[in-house]
């Protein structure tokens, strides 16, 4: 089915019953975005090829959760990005969201002058002239070059010899550049799970250049992913991946939004693709993961970030800590921490994605956790930012259960 | 994915029987394609309210309302059942504190000035209660677009009541502060949770209000701090308050949904939504695998020993009608019955007549598990909840509510039982 009808033709199905409208984060603190079904399903009609009749489209943060919330199955929030696509196409797109959107140049830029790098993002009177040379907000939360990349790691890492099952880390940008000791307690969980793990070469999925309405240059960059994963792919291994938002795009978002819909390569890399926790539990149903985790007497607190949701698979994270002795896990209760990619950096919206996230950081400063998990890197940069508790990706809760930290 | 229950769909019915199963300790998923009808329906549980006249006692009426009704979901569980259902689902939610009991419906007005019969009603709407007839007032909001205190109230004023009492009421439209034109129930919901706008209320309200009044608003008095944003209207008002039931989305009806998410995950229940469902892996008669699409192209399996249906009727899309007249279960194939025949009318002209379509759904055995057109299980372990029942016209009876927990709470009793 084309990717038009497929996306377009769901607003048939829309029954305005208005589930969307009451879980919307972000109408649901400013007037200034209507809600997903008045810019969605509504406009859609109006929208004739002769660009968007309303510009509060731009204030949707694309978590997504209009989506996974409706019960009819309208894809309200594809629909949304399509339409903000357009209108970006139309009237241009700021340098700004061009420059955040590239988190692979960005990295690449960034890695070998790393102190200065990070000096400069954490300069306050220097952050302020940024705001307001490219608008991108001063107190906005900035991840922290390591100086080196993952991938370097990796190229010296001997996989183990004689595992009798491969899996393939998308490990993503973030973790090449700025947490790649995460990338290693992601293999190291896996090693310790008798995998062999193979890390191929690989840059940006595009998911930013897409949420920035940059659809061509997001659609040259999932393509080159997915080449990057398709022979794995072919011979049936997984492609795990640590970064949430990511591996939604792997495994939908690129097919529905950027109207690849009929590409059979990303199909083929879409149906091995697994969000690393999701691989890991169903190793646990198979009778398949270690389950020598050591007590961690700690309490965690867990958000699971929108495009988490999106994969339609649970919180797959809740289950394994479940099996953790001793962890005391308490659930977010709020649905979206604001940040939603980038959208809580720009400085027009960086209130508003701070007034999203109000209830978390409450609920999170409430229960004074010891930390704080979340799937999504920039759910933990902004949860660690407002609140100073540290925030890791669920896999490092394993790796210290594990005990592989020594 | 592995667990001893799937129970599918997540609107009461769904979330009744995968709380009480997750509390009866089965590893219990909830697959959902979204979220159900509690965010759109008020949380009355509406149990028997007309038969077809008003019923008084659902208790009473049940035996005799199943006996006359073969087909009907009531006439497959006991009145006893229905009891103890409605018994549980009120212990599992005691923040809501609902109120009333089978004994005896309650009449609470509705947004346009009907007085409905329901069992039990949360405790922000007991005091609409109009059997006893009396001096009401209902509170229009300046810019909420689905309450007129005006034209309930008229309505409302002709209601006939059986116990002959009267009903004296009146609207008042408030002038509450802020500029938009038309704002949401959710934001009212906000709002409310916000003293210095309380005050602003409760200060332009109270030199309106004549004495022995009881003050009704539309239902968005809070949300997460609903109770305490209630009870200070009842003080600062000196005169009991309740909440009107209005036009989707229903406030009070998120907060039923939030209290039962949040008793499935403290019972150790997973709550997975957004897959579709496509199908199903089957052996022997059994129903091994439920298989759904997630985000993945690939389908997904969710292995139990039990499953629950839960899935809706016409309206979720769990029954379909196509443009041939052929009507199916959308998820298993199971055989729909009440279907009338292609010649036979199948829908009336009106509105609000009589429908013979409507009353399709699935018909089942005494343990709930769907059954063919002889009588016998479709699937030893499959069962089937809610609205996707056959039989039943819960807008016509007022049983919606009702069913959805009755037999959820019936099906995860069975299943407890087979279990153990």
């Amino acid at each position: 089915m084309e990717t038009m009808e497929l996306v377009r033709g769901s607003l048939d199905h829309c029954v305005k019953c208005t589930i969307c409208e009451t879980f919307c984060p972000v109408s649901n603190v400013t007037p200034l975005f209507p809600g997903p079904k008045y810019v969605g399903p509504q406009a859609e009609r109006l929208r004739t090829g002769e660009g968007s009749p309303d510009a509060s489209l731009d204030y949707c943060s694309a978590c997504g959760i209009c989506t996974f919330v409706c019960p009819q199955g309208v894809k309200v929030a594809e629909i949304n990005a399509k339409a903000r696509a357009a209108m970006k196409a139309e009237h241009g797109v700021p340098l700004r969201d061009r420059l955040i959107a590239r988190t692979t140049l960005m990295g690449k830029l960034g890695t070998p002058v790393a102190p200065v790098a990070n000096w400069f993002f954490g300069n306050q009177p220097l952050r302020r002239l940024v705001e307001k040379t490219v608008k991108v907000h001063h107190e906005a939360p900035m991840p922290r070059y390591a100086g080196r990349t993952f991938q370097s790691w990796a190229r010296s890492h001997t996989p183990l010899q004689d595992a009798a099952h491969a899996v393939v880390l998308f490990h993503g940008c973030n973790i090449n550049y700025f947490e790649p000791k995460l990338g290693e307690m992601a293999v190291a969980v896996l090693e310790h799970n008798g995998l062999r793990v193979l890390i191929p070469p690989q840059e940006c999925c595009g998911l930013p250049l897409q949420s920035n309405g940059l659809f061509d240059d997001a659609r040259s960059y999932i393509r080159k992913l997915t080449q990057s994963f398709l022979p794995y792919a072919n011979r049936g291994y997984e492609v795990l991946a640590m970064s949430t938002s990511c591996g939604l795009m792997l495994k939908r978002e690129a097919r529905e939004m950027l109207d690849l819909q009929d590409d059979e390569d990303l199909k083929t890399v879409s149906a091995h693709t697994y969000d690393i926790c999701e691989f890991l539990l169903a190793l646990h149903d198979h009778g398949e993961l270690k389950t020598d985790f050591k007590p961690l007497p700690m309490t965690v607190t867990y958000h699971p970030p929108c495009q988490l949701m999106g994969h339609w698979m649970g919180k797959p994270a809740l289950d394994l800590f479940a099996l953790i002795p001793e962890l005391k896990v308490e659930e977010t209760d709020a649905e979206c921490c604001g940040m939603a990619g980038t959208y809580g950096l720009k400085a027009e919206k960086y209130d508003i994605a701070m007034a999203v996230g109000a209830p978390v950081f409450q609920q999170v400063k409430d229960v004074r956790p010891d930390l704080v998990a979340s799937d999504g890197e920039t759910c933990r940069w902004q949860i660690q930012k407002a609140t100073g508790v540290e925030s890791v990706h669920p896999v490092e809760v394993l790796y210290k259960a594990y005990g592989l930290g020594g | 994915m592995s667990a001893d229950v799937v129970v599918l769909g997540a609107g009461l019915s769904g979330l009744t029987a995968a709380l009480r199963l997750a509390e009866g300790g089965l590893r219990t998923v909830l697959v959902a394609q979204g979220v159900g009808a509690t965010h759109l329906a008020p949380p009355t549980i509406d149990v028997l309210g007309y038969d077809p006249e008003l019923v008084e006692s659902p208790a009473q009426a049940l035996p005799a309302f199943a006996a006359a009704h073969a087909d009907h979901p009531y006439a497959r569980i006991s009145a006893e059942t229905v009891a103890a259902g409605i018994g549980w689902f009120r212990d599992k939610v005691p923040g809501l504190g609902y109120v009333g009991s089978l004994d005896e419906n309650l009449l609470v007005p509705t947004a346009v000035g009907a007085a409905k019969p329901t069992a039990i009603v949360p405790e922000a709407m007991a005091a609409g209660d109009l059997r006893s007839g009396g001096r009401f007032v209902f509170v229009g909001l300046r810019a909420f677009k689905s309450f007129y205190p005006a034209y309930l109230a008229e309505n409302l004023c002709r209601a006939k009541l059986s116990s002959g009492a009267t009903v004296e009421a009146r609207g008042i439209q408030l002038n509450d502060p802020g500029q938009e034109p038309d704002v949401t129930c959710m934001e009212y919901a906000r709002q409310f949770e916000r003293p210095e706008f309380r005050k602003a209320v409760t200060s332009e309200l109270l030199p309106q209000l004549q004495a022995e009044e009881k003050v009704g608003f539309p239902s968005v008095l809070g949300l997460d701090d609903h109770r305490a944003v209630w009870q200070e209207l009842q003080d600062v008002l000196q005169r009991p308050v309740f909440e009107v039931p209005s036009l989707p989305p229903s406030v009070p009806g998120i907060r039923l949904f939030r209290a039962l998410r949040k008793a499935l995950r403290s019972a150790g229940g997973r709550l997975v939504l957004g897959p579709v469902a496509v199908g199903a892996e089957t052996s022997n008669g059994t129903v091994d695998a439920l298989v759904v699409q997630a985000s993945a192209n690939r389908p997904t399996t969710y292995a139990a020993k039990w499953f629950v249906l839960a899935t809706g009727g016409f309206a979720t899309g769990a029954i379909d009608l196509d443009s041939f007249g052929e009507v199916r279960e959308t998820v298993l194939g199971l055989p729909v019955a009440g279907v009338p025949d292609v010649e036979a009318l199948r829908f009336s002209p009106g509105y609000f007549e009589d429908h013979p379509m409507a009353r399709a759904g699935l018909a089942v055995d005494e343990h709930l598990r769907p059954v063919d057109a002889d009588g016998n299980p479709a699937f030893g372990n499959v069962y089937a909840v809610g609205a996707v029942l056959g039989g039943a016209e819960p807008w016509r009876e007022h049983s919606g509510n009702g069913l959805a927990i009755a037999t959820g709470f019936a099906a995860a009793s069975e299943i407890l039982e087979g279990a153990s």
